[in-house]
């Protein structure tokens, strides 16, 4: 064990080039032709498939690995894009066994499902990496869209309006596409800058524009984006993030974890990046174990996830448990955060158990310190900066029916929209459901959702 | 525990279960690591006339049909006879059998439709110690095209007069192996025993293609861009197979004559099922040529598992069921079952549903948090639903009580009475 290892404080290079990028490949390695074949078997090609009613997208899975078990991959590649433009991606970071696969018979037949998304991803990864794009633009209608947003509401929402014959521009705030799949999403879900291959890929369509650095209420307003395109589409996604108003929680290295994970996703070389000894997590979804798993791998030695609640109601997965704790992340539930203690940096973090009564989530008499030389709190985020026209519900932009907002000519999908679980492939289908009715809206002809 | 011991037609084997006339059969080697194996007796891979070896395709031989996970359900093959001289294979035999007195060992042969080469065979084979002889009246490919196998198989005038030379020039008890490329199985059996065979052996391989190259535009197996028809084994025929053995066991003309069984036999089960329908003993190639000699050691085992917990003896398994194979005119048509679903065992596919819907009769129900029910009103029973399920078990017939009422009729269930005397049939005859 080096010497970095152990040091205190929050220091980059604890671990050598090697075994850091051992540690951060691909978390689940594709599967190759054989292994497609005798898992695309399994499949029992069930009458209207509970595995389609869990997909937010609908895709027709059975469909698809009939395609798979018949040395189709394209064809089912296309029944997947069909549905999903971002198929790809969501082969990668859907929680499957919260969706598709949790609903697959073979796991209550046997507690094994059918391996949907390792085969969606074999079917997706083999059509992307041929040359061209698959989808043809109808002819152009001459209207032109404005999409907030180049995350996955976004893209989905622009490349099914863009194939409808529409002109899109996305205004995207930060520099580069994909919103949380470039940014938001562990490493070692989404290796070899695939994020941004799959963004390249969808804008093959054509018919697509983006303008990055442009974000809603500073660069551009709605205003004038209503007055200079035919439809608004708001897929900004949530920018504010919880805080988690404990005393002391302004010491050095007690930051949120989604601009730990979003720096470690961007960095070139992560022997570069700091990383502490002793990390403490606060929260318990998806985002808290990103960011626990890959303070593990990057090299603290100590890492725990601290949930306020019960450990079946956290929001990351099970899945996404196993991983954490098979990663060496210790889990501790139903604790909350009272004090941050330290002289400048964090020391030491003090919890407080929780009971859970008749009048909600108490704090109990019971305390305990964590050591911490550094922080993480991922206890969710929120919407910022929604225009004031704009009706919210929940703090989030309100909507009814396929995205339309309280503003006339306004949709909104994805995180920033209210209603659905914050996952990329819910985003996808509320981007893309929202085309439709946009479309729809434009020019009267009738809408055509798969599933 | 049962007595797996197998005397068929005067000749002994430790267990019923042989090698047939095959590809694994064809050479000292094989035959040896058969007998290590456990099988109880082989028959020796076709030999011809003497003279120069017969020559086979030097591309691909086989073809195969695949089940899920690539599972193999038929194997297709254009091989021909033996390709190996003769005194080479005659030397073999002799040697086998020398060290395994107690296993069975047959010689298949095949060779022109003449009596001197017939009489010529069975004299070159004397002295091998072999216990008998398959005539291969089969094989489908090939030697057909020459007046051999196959083409003496579909004509049983040919089969009676070959039988008849083989029991004129040897002492050996003789099985004539039989083709199913023939519209009635009955006839050439009928021909054999006419023609003095001991035993008929039956299914050879059925003329088949297995697939078709869609680059080459051509049959597989393909030879430079041509292919030619194949017999097929394996799994994919056991069912042709099985009804050519009842055939033959339940035909006046024919009971009685002992039957070896062939045709895709894969475990012990199989094995019972053929010698339940009449078989003596049964012959496997496709199990072995796919997993190896080994499998006969779960045949031998899952046999004797159902003999013990049925308590009987290997002599009552044979021909047990073949009293219960008839003709459709005398099943009972006042026998009504229905689809019952276990919903504790149904995993919700709703492939019972798909099917039952597309197939014909609507008579399962599904509603919306997808619980599958039968709707009996509509069940005619058809057992679609059970054999597409699955859960083996999950669904299953419900056999009516006598009298109890039939909601897809409203008539009550009655007691036996079939189509010979049913009231739509203008030929009914009626009840004395």
């Amino acid at each position: 064990m080096s010497q970095a290892r152990l040091s205190p404080g929050v220091l980059p290079g604890r671990l050598d080039p090697e075994h850091m990028a051992a540690n951060f490949c691909d978390v689940a390695p594709p599967l190759d032709r054989h292994e497609a074949l005798v898992a695309a078997d399994r499949c029992y090609f069930c009458h209207d498939a509970p595995c389609i009613t869990a997909c937010p997208t609908s895709i027709d899975i059975p469909l698809f690995i009939r395609q798979i078990s018949t040395d189709t991959p394209d064809a089912a590649a296309m029944t997947i894009f069909h549905a999903n433009i971002l198929g790809g991606m969501c082969a990668r970071v859907c929680p499957t066994e919260n969706l598709c696969e949790g609903a697959c018979v073979r796991e209550m037949a046997e507690g094994k499902p059918v391996e949907i998304g390792a085969l969606q991803r074999y079917a997706t990864d083999g059509l992307m990496a041929q040359e061209g794009h698959p989808f043809i633009r109808a002819e152009t209608t001459g209207k032109r869209i404005a999409v907030i947003g180049a995350g996955p509401a976004g893209l989905a929402a622009a490349h099914r309006l863009a194939a409808k014959g529409h002109d899109v521009t996305i205004f995207e705030a930060r520099p580069k596409s994909g919103g949380l799949n470039e940014y938001g999403i562990a490493s070692y879900k989404s290796v070899d800058n695939f994020a941004q291959a799959e963004v390249e890929w969808l804008m093959g369509i054509g018919g697509i524009t983006v303008q990055h650095g442009q974000a809603l209420g500073q660069q551009i307003t709605l205003e004038t984006l209503q007055a200079d395109y035919d439809a608004v589409f708001l897929g900004m996604g949530l920018s504010g993030v919880n805080a988690l108003r404990t005393t002391g929680e302004d010491r050095d290295h007690v930051t949120d974890a989604v601009s730990f994970i979003r720096d470690l996703r961007q960095a070139s070389d992560l022997t570069t990046l700091p990383v502490g000894r002793d990390v403490v997590v606060i929260g318990g979804g998806m985002t808290a174990v990103d960011a626990a798993v890959q303070a593990k791998l990057l090299g603290a030695e100590n890492v725990s996830i601290v949930y306020r609640r019960g450990q079946d109601r956290m929001g990351a997965s099970r899945h996404e448990q196993d991983h954490a704790t098979a990663s060496g992340v210790r889990l501790i539930c139903n604790a909350a955060p009272v004090a941050i203690h330290g002289n400048g940096a964090v020391a030491e973090i003090e919890f407080c158990y929780t009971a859970n009564g008749p009048d909600g989530l108490t704090m109990t008499d019971d305390r305990f310190r964590l050591k911490a030389d550094q922080v993480f709190r991922a206890i969710g985020q929120r919407l910022d900066g929604t225009p004031d026209a704009m009706q919210l519900e929940g703090g989030k932009i309100a909507i009814t029916g396929a995205g339309r907002t309280s503003v006339d000519g306004v949709w909104a999908g994805g995180d920033c929209a209210a209603g659905g679980d914050d996952l990329t492939v819910t985003a996808v289908a509320e981007g893309r459901d929202a085309a439709e009715d946009i479309d729809a809206h434009l020019t009267g002809r009738p809408v055509s959702i798969p599933g | 525990m049962a007595d797996l011991r197998s005397n068929f037609i005067g000749i002994k084997s430790p267990n019923p279960f042989w090698l047939a006339s095959a590809p694994p059969t064809d050479k000292e080697y094989n035959v040896r690591r058969a007998f290590q194996a456990g099988w109880g007796g082989v028959v020796w891979k076709t030999l011809g006339s003497e003279g120069p070896p017969v020559v086979n395709v030097n591309g691909p031989r086989y073809g195969v049909i695949h089940g899920a996970d690539r599972r193999v359900l038929g194997i297709n093959n254009i091989e021909l006879i033996t390709d190996r001289p003769l005194e080479v294979n005659l030397r073999e035999i002799k040697s086998v059998k020398r060290d395994y007195p107690d296993r069975a060992m047959i010689i298949s042969l095949m060779v022109p439709c003449d009596e001197e080469s017939w009489r010529d065979i069975l004299h070159r084979i004397e002295d091998t110690g072999a216990d008998g002889v398959e005539l291969n009246f089969g094989c489908p490919h090939g030697m057909a095209e020459r007046g051999m196998g196959a083409a003496v198989g579909q004509v049983p005038e040919y089969i009676e007069m070959v039988t008849r030379w083989v029991k004129q020039h040897s002492r050996m008890p003789c099985i004539v192996k039989l083709t199913p490329n023939i519209s009635d199985v009955t006839k050439p059996a009928e021909a054999a025993k006419r023609g003095g065979a001991d035993a008929v052996s039956l299914i050879n391989t059925v003329n088949s293609i297995t697939s078709v190259d869609l680059d080459l535009f051509a049959p597989q197996p393909t030879i430079d861009g041509k292919g030619s028809h194949g017999g097929l084994c394996g799994p994919a025929v056991k069912p042709i197979a099985l009804n050519m053995v009842a055939e033959i066991a339940r035909n006046p003309e024919t009971a009685g004559l002992p039957i070896s069984g062939i045709g895709g036999v894969t475990t012990w089960r199989d094995a019972a099922e053929f010698m339940a329908l009449g078989a003596g003993n049964v012959q496997v190639c496709t199990a072995a040529m796919t997993y190896g000699f080994k499998v006969v050691q779960e045949m031998i085992s899952g046999l004797h598992d159902y003999l013990d917990s049925h308590e009987m003896e290997l002599s009552d398994l044979i021909g047990r069921a073949t009293p219960n194979v008839t003709d459709w005119q005398h099943l009972n048509l006042n026998y009504v079952t229905k689809a019952v679903i276990d919903q504790d065992a149904c995993i919700s596919c709703g492939r019972c549903f798909a099917a039952c819907e597309d197939t014909s009769h609507q008579a399962i129900a599904m509603s919306p948090d997808r619980v599958f029910e039968v709707v009996e009103e509509e069940c005619v029973a058809c057992n679609l639903c059970v054999e597409v399920c699955p859960v083996q078990d999950c669904i299953t017939m419900r056999e009516l009580e006598v009298g109890e009422m039939d909601k897809r009729t409203g008539v009550p269930r009655g007691e036996y009475a079939n189509w010979t005397t049913h009231a739509n049939n203008p030929m009914a005859q009626a009840a004395e």
